[in-house]
């Protein structure tokens, strides 16, 4: 079967099953080269292996629920919009998620995932209380930060190089509504939305979409988006009344490929005007659905296509504090110069982090999406190398095209990475296409 | 909990059967699952329970003890508003051409357990004045074709006694649904490789029969497609279709 990430690009003919139990997973495995793959939405070849491609959707079950703690057990094919179907209206929302609902809990385990709100929360990785992971010989091992802590650490983040992750528990936060106060701010260029960041690490959400064609005085121009979960006393007396209520939402889809001219640098560069000018008008306060904030692109089912059978790619990498602004200004100033239009940039801060492998750091992180071409394939290695100079890193759940020489450079964990690999038949029985790329 | 009617579905450990649990659950009915060895759906049961906060029950079932159908149905307590058949065993064509005794094993899921089990439904419901009975048939029972006409015959006589039952039952305030869903991406067609845009998903087949059940559908093909190659296969003719490998 053909398998490809979120970008459709590179396309991949694999072998996958698909278990429902324990036992068929452990029958998977003993023919190596094993990959755990949730809901497709990494946009590479993280969950892809050619021989053996392990379909966890089968395992979509919840296990159980603790209304005192927020507490949720289920199995790791769970989707994430499902978790929040079945826990908003009592209340619970996920306390940090991905820009789309489409992912398992197994997915957001295994690249620790982050939200707009992670110089304040952290990552997923940071609400798990514990997880069930399936090792090379097939046995499993329930790992938490104080029973095989080690297991436990390394898993998130780990791109499901460590395991199988069979099961998890997680902590939902209590929400008094399903609505998002939004603030939107524009912000004329990178100088003043990093101001804006900065004065604002009180905002439990925030991001910022980049205008990339922007050059000159107006590089890095954008809308910078603060939120906070509505207290139910701040709705008005409609929303009021059913504070977890919201219009349910018609579905759009892109059902075939876009020819690829559909998204050249001008239908690019007219996005990111329409869209900055709207967003001006739209400046200040407003009551936004927990559907619209969080998973805007989610209503339109397969957008992925408008890029064209040849697929897009994202470029995500985090800088350090104290070299963000200039890293940034030369990224930006890259993508500008070499009039690739992003069609969806998006800057966000991050606050401290401390784990084994999960990709934020104290700082920036830039992403960008390009469509696949030659011009768009260098743009990227100058890119690579930008971050490289400014002491950034990259995020695997994003990358297809990186080399193992750039990882290296840019995360010396690689090495203890290896070694955790070469323990326990881990390398030998767990890997992906993007492993084998990266020499991971 | 909500005052809804419940939902019994046959097959509770189906993937399809499964997926129809959901969705009415999901509107707020209470769900009856029926299986072989139903003790070992408690995970399923749970799973529901959480999402959903509906009540869900197990009970044992097999279609193929005919003997048994009354009293599975006098276990129940409660008469279920609404029961969905998703019975059904797809068997080995070539194996069943040369062994008559798996032949009959799939003749008798497709077609004799749920003719009896809806049979004696169709009565208490008759009985009662009310109810939806949704059997779960396939295109197979269509048209018998060379490669699964084993399987496609016991659906053929599914159709046509859930044919029956409707007009039966029509003026006596029971509705039947006959469900014929082409391709669809459960355990029962693992492995073999199917084409995408004819392959439905079980969620949809969930929605569908929800839909149809609600809004008093006859008979439905889950994805629309099927409807005009259904057609076309049924019109070919003999002298013609007889030479073809469809
Ligand atoms: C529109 C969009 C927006 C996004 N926004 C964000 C964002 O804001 N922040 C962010 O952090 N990410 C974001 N992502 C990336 C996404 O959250 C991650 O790639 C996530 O891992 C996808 O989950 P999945 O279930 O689809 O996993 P897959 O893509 O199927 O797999 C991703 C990785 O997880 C591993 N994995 C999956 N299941 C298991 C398991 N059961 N056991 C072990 N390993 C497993 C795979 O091996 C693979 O390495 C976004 C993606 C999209 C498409
Ligand atoms: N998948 C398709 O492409 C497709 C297409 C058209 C029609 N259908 C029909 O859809 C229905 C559901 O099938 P599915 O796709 O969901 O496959 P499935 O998961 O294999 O479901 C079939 C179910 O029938 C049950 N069953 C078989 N014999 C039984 C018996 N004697 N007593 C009680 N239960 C019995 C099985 O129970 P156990 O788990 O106990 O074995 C199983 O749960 C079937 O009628 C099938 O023919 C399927």
């Amino acid at each position: 079967m053909k398998l490809s990430g979120w970008g459709q690009f590179p396309r991949i003919d694999c072998h996958v099953t698909a278990p429902r139990t324990d036992a068929e997973v452990a029958a998977a495995l003993t023919k190596g080269h094993a990959i755990a793959r949730g809901n497709g939405r990494a946009y590479g070849d993280s969950a892809a292996s050619a021989q053996n491609t392990v379909d966890m959707r089968g395992f979509n079950r919840m296990i159980a629920f603790d209304d005192a703690t927020g507490q949720v057990v289920a199995e790791a094919g769970v989707l994430l919009g499902d978790v929040i179907n079945a826990f908003l209206p009592r209340g619970w929302f996920p306390p940090v998620t991905p820009g789309t609902k489409f992912v398992t809990i197994g997915g957001m385990i295994a690249a620790d995932v982050h939200g707009k709100n992670h110089h304040k929360h952290g990552t997923f990785g940071a609400f798990v209380d514990w997880i069930d992971v399936m090792g090379a010989d097939g046995t499993v091992q329930r790992c938490s930060p104080t029973e095989n802590a080690d297991l436990f650490a390394w898993t998130m983040g780990g791109m499901g190089l460590t395991g199988i992750i069979l099961r998890a528990a997680f902590r939902l936060s209590k929400v008094e509504s399903a609505w998002i106060k939004q603030t939107m701010i524009p912000a004329a260029n990178l100088d003043a939305a990093m101001d804006v960041f900065e004065a604002s690490g009180e905002a439990t959400y925030s991001v910022a979409w980049i205008d990339c064609l922007s050059a000159g005085d107006a590089l890095g121009r954008s809308l910078v988006m603060l939120g906070e979960h509505a207290p139910r006393d701040t709705l008005d007396l409609e929303k009021r009344r059913r504070p977890f209520d919201i219009a349910a939402k018609s579905k759009r889809s892109i059902p075939f490929n876009a020819p690829s001219f559909a998204l050249n640098s001008l239908t690019v560069r007219a996005f990111n005007a329409a869209y900055f000018y709207n967003g001006q008008r739209k400046a200040g306060d407003s009551f936004v659905d927990w559907d619209s904030y969080f998973y805007p692109l989610d209503a339109i089912l397969g957008w992925n296509r408008i890029y064209g059978r040849k697929g897009f790619m994202q470029f995500q990498c985090a800088l350090p504090l104290d070299s963000s602004k200039k890293g940034l200004e030369a990224l930006l100033r890259a993508t500008s110069v070499a009039g690739q239009g992003s069609f969806l940039a998006v800057l966000k801060r991050f606050g401290a982090q401390d784990s084994r492998f999960s990709f934020p750091m104290e700082g920036y992180t830039l992403a960008l999406d390009f469509p696949v071409n030659p011009e768009t394939l260098a743009l990227m290695k100058q890119l690579d190398q930008i971050t490289l100079d400014h002491g950034g890193r990259f995020y695997l759940a994003k990358d297809a095209r990186m080399t193992p020489e750039t990882l290296r450079s840019a995360d010396p964990r690689v090495d203890e990475f290896l070694n955790m690999r070469a323990a326990a038949g881990r390398a030998a029985t767990f890997s992906s296409a993007q492993s084998e790329r990266l020499k991971l | 909990m909500s005052n809804k009617g419940s939902v019994l579905i046959l097959g509770g450990r189906s993937d399809i059967g499964l997926a129809v649990a959901h969705q009415f659950a999901a509107s707020g009915h209470p769900i009856l699952l029926a299986a072989r060895n139903s003790q070992s759906l408690e995970a399923e049961k749970k799973d529901i329970e959480l999402r959903h906060g509906v009540n869900v029950s197990l009970h044992d079932f097999d279609a193929l003890d005919t003997a048994s159908h009354g009293a599975f149905v006098d276990g129940l307590g409660d008469l279920p508003e609404i029961a969905v058949c998703a019975v059904g065993v797809l068997g080995d064509q070539f194996e069943n051409e040369q062994n008559t005794e798996t032949a009959i094993e799939v003749m008798r899921a497709n077609y004799e357990g749920p003719a009896s089990i809806m049979g004696v439904l169709a009565n208490r419901f008759e009985e009662r004045g009310s109810g939806a009975l949704v059997g779960i048939s396939s295109v197979a029972g269509d048209r018998g074709r060379a490669s699964n006409y084993i399987y496609g015959s016991a659906k053929a006589g599914f159709t046509a006694f859930l044919s029956g039952l409707r007009n039966r039952l029509a003026k006596r305030g029971v509705h039947v649904v006959t469900v014929k869903p082409g391709f669809v991406a459960t355990k029962m067609v693992e492995g073999l490789d199917l084409p995408e845009k004819l392959t439905a998903d079980p969620k949809e087949l969930g929605e569908k029969i929800e839909a149809a059940v609600t809004r008093g559908k006859n008979v439905i093909y889950v994805k629309p497609i099927w409807a005009i190659v259904m057609m076309i296969i049924r019109n070919i003719p003999e002298m013609i279709f007889k030479k073809t490998s469809i």
